[in-house]
């Protein structure tokens, strides 16, 4: 008899529904594509949190690819992220500025000075109208942004090792060149 | 230091959890009486640190130690200490301790009521338990440690999501757990028999307790689960189809369908093999669903974080536990013989279609859940399948359970006739068909399909009514007065849980015809009619709770110029997430529910509502409850405690031919197995 | 191991035979009757997803159920006649989709924000939504919080006079 067979029916309806799983993981399902990807980043003209009467203007990067991540001091997956930012800071030579999101100054300076500073600059926007052109969810978010000042990536939530070396890196090396 | 010893914790369990499994396995199959001694005390240890490590993350929720990433993430110094203790499984890391957690609780339960089972046996279930325990001891060791700490310490927490503040919210998971991870005992039994080659009507009587265990706590976590959508969401709805309302739905449907099939195999030796297979698909529904929310490649009301590295690692288990299980079924199942034949018409024919009708059931969920994910593969587009195709295709295809939960537990074993089945359920059909052609009058409007599922739950409690009848009838009159009405429990339980069946579909019919929903808006001093009450409503006032501040409104609920109560419904935002939350508010009655619920400020003090009227949507959840409880009854059936000694003498008696058992009576099997 | 059949007679052997086959008939009549339930119902209520730029370059079906997401556009939430009657606006930067909405908003609508808006798109290209979404994420924090934490601070001093701590 070849009623072994039928057995084994249940083994591949196994297989095709791990194969369909596997094929979700492959795809985000609440990836929105950004809209900003692809376009100019809006301009930044906010004070700097280190020193308020010095302006921070994002004009002035142009012709330079830059990082800029959205941080908070209240933030508590910016704190996730921090350690990854400082190595950023330390052994890859990144130009990384923060737009310090819906914050007060005297909290952002105490957070930067008790955890330490990854940011060449940050500007002070406190209430989040820049965050807004940019289309911030909420923080942390990462954009890489090109010489001619447009968005190339967003990333939404805390950067991590595997996305700064497999994504950001390779496209800030591309895009310098 | 708490958190770092609750780590150490989950370290200890998971070198245990591999003891466990290398003792009971390897010990059972070479008969090595000590390794099979120690694993109870393993399996006893391991579950004792799972269950510190819980402790330990409690605690640290419990002291506010914002030091733990999970804590800051999740908490919040200003919420009450309930709903700090509730936030452990607020979130994914916290969730899977809960679920190790619960497995461990299980496996204590195991090694405490396995005390008349074969040690053999005992070791494999155990062995089994310990190798799923060890899989996800790992997944969070290695993937989602609650305990990583973040330094400097955040002077706060960012709170719990304000939508998981609330009772039901909070008691939901962990009710939820206690079923999706108590399946893992019957499928450990069904592994452990199919191990030694014993697919018996005994092993059928082992896993019987344990599975209806399983089953009532998950139908109490989804009508939590639902309560909470009901109350909390404030959309008045109860099911919404949602991925991870299905994820908990398919392993009852076919937990529904184990629990059946389980008894035919015990009474008759029949499906033996079909029964292990459900076993096994059971417990992989139960994983399935668990990747399906804690991957996030679903979109869901509850999205949870997208994590492939999580995904990646919980397929990877999911098909090597699946897949191993599923080729040792492959390998042993065909060597199980038939067991006892049947006819046409008799209780094992439909409880054969039942199953049938439940695993097609969970098919089709489970086919909508994945469609999604399916267009995705071949490129065709992001869609989404909602309510309607679930309407559409649950309702006819469970349809003819509902006819056959009436049929089944009065037609005999082996043979019964069509013309005996209708003499003794004329009445309740006839009872059936005028009350249920008749009740929809009450309600002011006569529908046809009212009708229909009326008829289905007057039919389902009339014909339970003759079942009862007939049993005590059977059983003869011993005893005086009360004690005549005294049927086993397990056959109590089965009767309480269909009638359970009845009173939701009663519910369900009314509340799906005839509920009456206004969104409207409300000035101070309006009034609005609705369903033949008048609410006036009085205006807003701001209030503040532990941890929100809300703007309460007031509205006044009369009918036919009585007064019948006040609700408040709120429209709250919580401190530390500072999101808005609509608090509804519902006035409970077994005719109905008012429901009120704020939507906007639109000036002048005047507000946007909404306001429901839900006639009879409380027995849905009664009639949820009422299968649960019939459940928890069963259980108690002393039939399960009887001593081992006296099933293995019936197991293993030699009985090719079963004579017909006028009443359900355990008969032993074993022509089947091998070895 | 004894196999159950070949120990009866032909007979009862053709019988059990052809009862096999009434089950599988009856056990494949019931899955096909399932199958063909299933196919007409993702027939007709399956919903696509698409972006205002789908929507603008007319790929989306009128007359069909659909789902657009995209942003709320600042400042184009309106709240007409009774309140519960909503004009707002979905863009994705590119292109706009206006909606309109009989309902009450759910709590995490804002301008600015993410939504999902489920119904048909008329004649006049307005979209006609008969359910609106609007999405949380659990994954990071949302903003706004600052201000919150200012007024925790005065609890949380209290919880270590108290003797708390790690």
């Amino acid at each position: 008899m070849k009623a072994g067979i039928r057995y084994l029916v249940p083994i591949a309806a196994l297989l095709a529904i791990a194969a369909l799983l596997g094929s979700g993981l492959t795809h985000d399902p609440r990836l929105v594509p950004s809209p900003l990807v692809g376009k100019a980043a809006p301009p930044i003209v906010l004070p700097e949190v280190a020193d308020p009467a010095r302006t921070f203007d994002s004009a002035n990067l142009h012709g330079k690819v830059w990082v800029l991540n959205v941080w908070a001091s209240w933030c508590v997956s910016c704190r996730q992220e921090h350690p990854v930012l400082m190595v950023l800071r330390d052994q890859a030579n990144l130009p990384l500025y923060g737009l310090d999101y819906k914050d007060t100054r005297d909290a952002a300076l105490q957070w930067l000075a008790a955890a330490g500073n990854p940011y060449l600059s940050s500007a002070s926007d406190p209430k989040g109208t820049v965050g807004m052109n940019f289309g911030v969810y909420g923080v942390p978010e990462t954009y890489v942004i090109d010489k001619l000042g447009v968005i190339r990536y967003k990333q939404i939530g805390p950067l991590t090792p595997q996305v700064v070396d497999h994504t950001i890196l390779p496209l800030v090396a591309r895009l310098s060149q | 230091m708490i958190p770092e010893l609750g780590h150490f914790c989950l370290i200890v369990a998971l070198l245990v959890a591999l003891v466990q499994a290398f003792y009971g396995l390897v010990g059972a199959q070479r008969g090595v009486a000590a390794w099979i001694g120690a694993v109870r005390a393993a399996a006893r240890t391991q579950a004792l640190f799972a269950i510190l490590a819980f402790a330990a993350l409690a605690f640290s929720f419990y002291r506010n130690d914002f030091s733990v990433l999970y804590v800051a993430q999740n908490s919040y110094s200003g919420m009450p200490w309930y709903y700090r203790i509730a936030a452990v499984w607020g979130d994914h890391e916290g969730s899977m301790l809960l679920w190790i957690t619960t497995l461990g609780l299980w496996t204590l339960a195991v090694t405490f009521f396995s005390r008349r089972l074969p040690d053999e046996m005992v070791a494999r279930v155990l062995g089994v338990l310990g190798l799923v325990s060890f899989g996800f001891l790992a997944f969070t060791l290695f993937t989602s440690d609650p305990f990583v700490r973040i330094l400097p310490a955040p002077s706060e927490g960012n709170g719990l999501n304000s939508l998981l503040q609330d009772p039901g919210m909070a008691s939901h998971p962990p009710m939820l757990y206690m079923g999706y991870v108590g399946f893992s005992v019957a499928y450990a039994f069904a592994m452990a028999a199919l191990l030694a080659g014993r697919l018996d009507s005994a092993w059928a009587r082992w896993t019987r307790p344990w599975t209806t265990a399983a089953w009532a706590f998950l139908t109490l976590g989804i009508v939590l689960g639902s309560w909470w959508a009901y109350t909390v969401l404030g959309w008045g709805g109860w099911w919404f189809w949602d991925p991870v309302e299905n994820a908990s739905f398919m392993p009852w449907l076919a937990g529904a369908a184990l629990i059946h099939s389980l008894a035919v195999t015990e009474k008759r030796g029949a499906f033996r093999s079909w029964t292990a297979l459900l076993a096994i698909i059971t417990f992989s529904l139960s994983l399935i669903g668990t990747f399906l929310v804690r991957s996030g490649v679903l979109s869901s009301v509850h999205a949870f974080a997208v994590a492939p590295r999580r995904g990646i690692y919980i397929l990877t288990f999911l098909v090597v536990v699946i897949g191993a299980s599923l080729l040792l079924y492959a390998w042993r199942a065909p060597r199980v013989g038939m067991g006892g034949r049947f006819a046409v018409v008799s209780r094992e024919a439909m409880l054969l279609v039942n199953n049938v009708v439940f695993i097609t059931a969970t098919g089709a969920v489970l086919l909508g859940t994945l469609y999604p994910l399916i267009m995705q593969a071949l490129n065709l587009g992001k869609i989404t399948v909602g309510a309607p195709y679930f309407n559409a295709v649950f309702a006819p295809v469970i349809a003819p359970v509902l006819f056959l939960i009436g049929v089944g537990p009065i037609a005999r074993w082996k043979q019964e006739t069509v013309l005996t089945l209708a003499q003794r359920l004329k009445w309740a059909a006839l009872v059936a068909v005028i009350a249920g052609l008749l009740f929809p009058f009450a309600m002011g409007r006569w529908k046809p399909l009212v009708a229909l599922g009326l008829i289905a739950a007057a039919w389902i409690l009339a014909s339970g009514w003759v079942n009862f009848r007939r049993r005590i009838a059977l059983q003869g009159a011993s005893g005086m007065g009360w004690r005549r009405f005294r049927v086993p429990r397990a056959y109590a339980g089965m009767l309480i849980a269909h009638a359970g069946v009845g009173i939701f579909v009663f519910g369900l019919t009314l509340v799906s015809a005839y509920s009456v929903e206004h969104d409207v808006k409300l000035a101070p001093g309006d009034t609005t009619m609705l369903a033949g009450y008048a609410l006036r409503f009085e205006g807003t006032r701001p209030a503040s709770g532990p941890d929100y501040t809300a703007q309460r409104g007031t509205i006044v609920v009369s009918r036919n110029g009585r007064a019948v109560t006040t609700l408040h419904p709120e429209k709250r935002v919580y401190i530390a997430t500072g999101t808005p939350v609509t608090t509804a508010a519902i006035s409970y009655g077994l005719r109905g529910d008012v429901y009120a619920a704020l939507g906007d400020d639109v000036g002048n003090g005047a507000w946007t509502a909404r306001l429901y009227h839900k006639p009879f949507v409380e027995w849905m959840w009664l009639g949820w409850v009422v299968m649960a409880i019939g459940g928890f009854i069963a259980i108690s059936d002393k039939r399960y405690r009887i001593r081992v000694k006296a099933h293995v003498a019936t197991a293993l008696s030699p009985a090719p031919n079963p004579r017909p058992a006028p009443q359900p009576r355990a008969v032993g099997l074993h022509e089947g197995s091998a070895t | 191991m004894n196999r159950f059949a070949d120990h009866r007679p032909a007979a009862h052997r053709w019988n059990a035979r052809r009862r096999r086959l009434v089950w599988i008939l009856a056990v494949f009549g019931c899955f096909g009757v399932a199958v063909a339930l299933i196919v007409n119902a993702t027939r007709n209520n399956l919903v696509f997803f698409y972006s205002p730029t789908q929507v603008a370059e007319r790929q989306a079906p009128y007359g069909r159920t659909f789902r657009i997401g995209g942003l709320v556009q600042m400042g184009s939430l309106h709240h007409e006649g009774d309140g519960v009657d909503i004009r707002f606006v979905v863009t994705d930067t590119a292109h706009s989709i206006p909606v309109v909405y009989h309902g009450v908003l759910p709590d995490m609508f804002e301008q600015g924000k993410g939504v999902v808006a489920q119904g048909r798109l008329g004649a006049n290209g307005v979209f006609q939504a008969d359910q609106v979404l609007a999405k949380h994420d659990a994954d990071y924090m949302p903003p706004d919080a600052a201000s919150a934490l200012q007024a925790a601070r005065a609890t949380k001093s209290n919880a270590v006079a108290r003797g708390g701590g790690g």
